[in-house]
């Protein structure tokens, strides 16, 4: 759905993307993970015909982005970070007018605004204007105002930040059921735990540049500071682990080794081959892989010491 | 690959985007209210407070003073009625600019230029209902056109072209605006244009650059065409002076507009 090789772009002297390379597949969740001022919103921007990309080739929904804007315009959808709703206008309003742009039939238009109000929960306030409305409310509007076009391919630019976590939590379910309908969706966002929820791959930007890339597995086994916790039973038990792993460092209150470990299979047989060799008694294994917290913290400071 | 072009439909999105500036405008009307107020407020000054010293200095009879400038003054108060709507047009599009909604309309497939034209139609209609009051307001001051109804036509569609090519002007200065403030500035040599031209107090009863300044800029022919529909004074040339004036400021604010609102945010 989006091929993107070599994208660079800079403002003057200012590299804000400096050769990015994606691949996001048909009815997939692809979320850019970035701090402020990483480049998403460019990136954003730039797949969205926005602004035009000093380097680089991309095709976003089956056509190029530099030789045809308006046949990608036709296939997409986007929410920004700002709202893009009229204000002066009431919500019903601002969805006909979307109607009205997309050329439906009147009626169909009409009907189109009314499912699209309930759906996201706005219908009781559709005839007020959106000036009066929270910011929860104005986000879901701004996404329904997205939806009218029934675009397959949707962008949206960092759509809870700001958000209360109960409005956010709503966001998210509406993102799955778009994903479910076989909408493909490429996301920025800031926050971890929201990539986590719902990405399928996720690639971390840093200025400029993608750190890392992968499903969010992938990326939380990357990192180092996954770790086996080992409970014993005795502290012989434990004492004798010990003695065998070298490298684990003991909790003598709960009888507990933590062992680094990456989490994969092939570490946790090796380890627990050891134990089984010296016939040592394990009570409780647990595999801790880092958070997505961890991996961004570690990915981010490590290239920005590199520079 | 080869794609076949989607078609774009530029008419029925300008009625669309007008639609949504109209109700803009009936949710808001203060602006409107406030572009109207304005000239008739100069209106007012100029026949009641300085009518009756002006009219005698036209070499008007002492008594009659103050009827003979509101007829010499009134086309220049319709100017000003459009030169007022222009200043809020370029306020509007300065302010619609900064909305996150013109954004989305960029990643749309619609007719880009659209946006623009649904913001100048709308404004032509501000303009014609604003100048409809004004005169109505004129008249009741004292002004008494001698105009037949060929001539109201033919000023009708005379202000409608004036109002057109500055309404585009507007377009570009409210986009070329970094702020609303900026746009509320930019129009001002528009607003004060008037004044120096032949619209207060005939060009030659100022001093030799003044004057050259005075006959020189648009305004000037714009009045005295004005002047001759509504009060049969002689046009001469000036009425194709104008509408080349015209033609000249709508065709550039076009193109400058329309390169304004496809250049990159």
């Amino acid at each position: 759905m989006i091929e993107v090789s070599g994208l660079r772009k800079a403002f003057g002297e200012h590299t804000v993307l400096d050769g990015i390379n994606l691949t996001v597949p048909h009815g997939t969740v692809f979320s850019l993970l970035g701090a402020n001022g990483a480049g998403k919103t460019t990136t954003v921007k730039i797949l969205s015909t926005l602004l035009g990309a000093n380097a680089g080739e991309a095709r976003v929904a089956g056509h190029d982005l530099a030789r045809d804007p308006d046949a990608v315009r036709a296939a997409i959808g986007v929410t920004g970070q700002f709202s893009a709703v009229d204000n002066l206008l009431t919500g019903a309003e601002n969805l006909t007018l979307m109607a009205d742009l997309h050329h439906l039939p009147r009626a169909q238009g009409r009907r189109r605004a009314a499912d699209l109000l309930d759906q996201f929960d706005l219908a009781d306030t559709g005839k007020k204007p959106v000036s009066t409305y929270s910011g929860g409310m104005r986000r879901r509007l701004d996404l329904a105002m997205t939806l009218v076009g029934s675009p397959q391919l949707i962008f949206l630019d960092e759509p809870t930040t700001g958000l209360d976590p109960r409005s956010r939590r709503n966001m998210w379910q509406i993102i799955r059921d778009l994903v479910s309908g076989g909408v493909t969706i490429f996301l920025t966002t800031q926050y971890l735990e929201e990539a986590d929820e719902l990405a399928d791959r996720i690639a971390v930007l840093d200025q400029g540049r993608i750190v890392a890339e992968g499903t969010p597995d992938e990326l939380k086994r990357r990192i180092p500071g996954g770790h086996v916790r080992l409970r014993f039973a005795e502290p012989q038990s434990l004492d004798a682990a010990m003695a065998v792993l070298g490298q684990a460092s003991r909790e003598t209150d709960t009888l507990a080794l933590r062992v680094p470990s990456d989490g994969s299979l092939r570490a946790l047989k090796d380890l627990i081959g050891h134990l089984d060799d010296r016939a040592i008694e394990v009570d409780e294994l647990s595999v801790h892989t880092p958070d997505l917290d961890d991996v961004f913290l570690a990915l981010t400071t490590v290239s920005s010491k590199a520079r | 690959m080869t794609t076949q072009a989607l078609p774009f439909y530029p008419l029925r999105d300008s009625a669309t985007m007008l639609r949504r500036n109209v109700k803009r405008m009936l949710r808001y009307p203060s602006m409107t209210l406030l572009l109207i107020g304005m000239p008739v407020v100069f209106l007012l000054l100029f026949v009641y407070v300085f009518g009756g010293t002006l009219g005698a200095g036209l070499g008007a009879a002492a008594d009659d003073g103050r009827s003979a400038y509101a007829n010499y003054v009134a086309p220049a108060i319709i100017l000003m009625t459009i030169t007022s709507t222009v200043q809020g047009t370029a306020i509007a599009i300065a302010t619609d600019m900064t909305e996150g909604i013109i954004t989305r309309f960029r990643t749309m497939h619609i007719a880009r230029v659209s946006v623009l034209t649904g913001h100048v139609v709308g404004a032509m209609i501000q303009a014609t209902i604003a100048v409809t009051i004004v005169t109505g307001v004129a008249m009741l001051a004292g002004f008494h056109p001698e105009a037949g109804l060929l001539e109201w036509l033919a000023a009708a569609g005379f202000l409608l072209v004036v109002a057109f090519s500055l309404i585009w002007l507007a377009t570009a200065l409210g986009q070329v605006s970094d702020s609303v403030e900026t746009a509320s500035n930019l129009p001002m040599p528009l607003v004060l244009l008037p004044f120096l031209s032949s619209g207060f107090v005939p060009t030659d009863s100022m001093p030799a650059g003044l004057r050259w300044i005075a006959e020189n800029q648009p305004f000037t022919p714009i009045i005295e065409t004005l002047r001759g529909l509504l009060m049969g004074t002689p046009i001469g040339n000036s009425w194709w002076i104008a509408l080349t004036w015209c033609a000249v400021i709508a065709l550039g604010s076009y193109v400058w507009s329309k390169h304004l609102f496809n250049r990159e945010s």
